[in-house]
């Protein structure tokens, strides 16, 4: 599971889908792979407009990554700025959890991710 | 194989997760391999409606199953979810022509009646044979509503602008022409065969009468959609209607979340 796709994950019960503290998911016990993607930066320019920058804050910080600017940067800055670029490549593209659990903070249900794949069945108490 | 105790049964013990547990889920777990080594090409309309997006478009493949559609265009993000654990072990590494991916794909372990996806975040989704597996008409539509509840809402003076599409895809009653001969008069409630042939991991042709001892038959769940009744569906929840059609014994829709309810 990649840290782009974070992004657009929530708990899947129904009762948390309506609480902000639902999104983002928080990875615990996170073991992180890199791997060596080419950079499309048409794609990835694409994508950036459509990512809650602040979950991916919180999500970047918690998997131990520098913090990231308060605000995205603007597509001119980053076309401008080849290494910016690529810093967000390297934590959204090439880095993936391959084990570890996503944590819901409204309900605390731990969502457990085994080679590199989230479980987000739920126990029958919680469906 | 009519399955008359789906829906059109009256008894209140009727409970449908643990019918499509026994005649969905349970079947593909144990069926994964054999199902998914059938299963390469992709249905030609998938892959436009896929190759239409533009580069960057975020979306879901809700009911991913072997994954076939996840790299038909290495451009979007997509994300496949599946309820067969096993399915989407296989779905992770799939180039989409049989082979090993490089670049692994992004895969969950999902039910579609609790999908894990922030709401209206997707400029896409495609659920391709996924619908036609739940066995009441409430959970089919609550399917629906569940996948256009992850699309983006449109902006602007029309509210059109930028809004999140899904294509849904479902077997088809009417199929004439097909091997199985199903028509208007048929019901459209029915345990469909697949037959695994013992030890070899190759599956028989379901009609195939001359079958061995050893080989095991199952039988999925399957609901067969008139004609309309995807569209009506798709109304019912709210969504808005773009595109329908009929394609190789399926019934097939383009739709949007539709305005807010």
């Amino acid at each position: 599971m990649k840290v782009i796709s974070l992004n657009f994950l929530t708990c899947a019960v129904k009762s948390c889908k309506s609480s902000g503290a639902a999104f983002p998911l928080h990875p615990k016990d996170a073991e992180l792979v890199q791997d060596d993607i080419e950079l499309n930066a048409q794609m990835l320019l694409n994508i950036l407009p459509r990512l809650d920058w602040a979950a991916l804050r919180t999500n970047a910080t918690e998997l131990g990554f520098p913090e990231l600017p308060a605000e995205l940067p603007t597509r001119e800055a980053l076309e401008a700025d080849e290494k910016k670029l690529k810093d967000l490549h390297h934590l959204l593209v090439e880095t993936q959890i391959m084990e570890g659990k996503l944590v819901c903070r409204n309900c605390g249900h731990e969502y457990a991710i085994r080679e590199g794949i989230a479980n987000f069945l739920l126990p029958s108490h919680l469906v | 194989m009519t399955a008359g105790t789906a829906e059109t049964s009256s008894s209140s013990s009727f409970d449908p997760e643990t019918y499509e547990s026994t005649h969905v889920h349970s079947v593909y777990e144990a069926i994964a391999p054999h199902f998914s080594s059938t299963r390469h090409k992709p249905w030609p309309l998938v892959a436009d409606f896929l190759a239409s997006l533009p580069p960057g478009s975020v979306g879901l493949d809700v009911g991913c199953g072997n994954g076939k559609y996840l790299a038909v265009n290495p451009s979007l993000w997509l994300m496949g979810s599946d309820r067969s654990a096993n399915l989407v072990s296989l779905a992770r590494e799939n180039d989409g022509r049989g082979r090993r991916r490089q670049r692994l794909n992004e895969v969950t372990v999902a039910d579609s009646l609790a999908l894990p996806y922030r709401a209206s975040s997707a400029d896409f989704a495609i659920s391709i044979a996924v619908l036609h597996h739940l066995s009441t008409r409430s959970r089919r539509r609550a399917a629906v509503r569940a996948i256009l509840d992850c699309l983006r809402p449109g902006s602007g003076e029309d509210g059109r602008n930028g809004e999140g599409k899904a294509m849904l895809y479902v077997w088809a009653l009417e199929q004439g022409s097909s091997r199985r001969g199903w028509d208007e008069d048929a019901s459209q409630d029915q345990l469909v065969p697949w037959v695994t042939k013992a030890g070899t991991g190759k599956t028989h042709k379901e009609s195939d009468s001359r079958k061995p001892e050893n080989d095991t038959t199952w039988h999925r769940y399957y609901h067969l959609y008139r004609k309309g009744e995807l569209e009506e569906d798709v109304q019912a929840v709210g969504g808005v209607v773009l595109h329908s059609g009929y394609e190789k014994d399926n019934w097939w829709a383009i739709c949007t979340r539709g305005l807010e309810m």
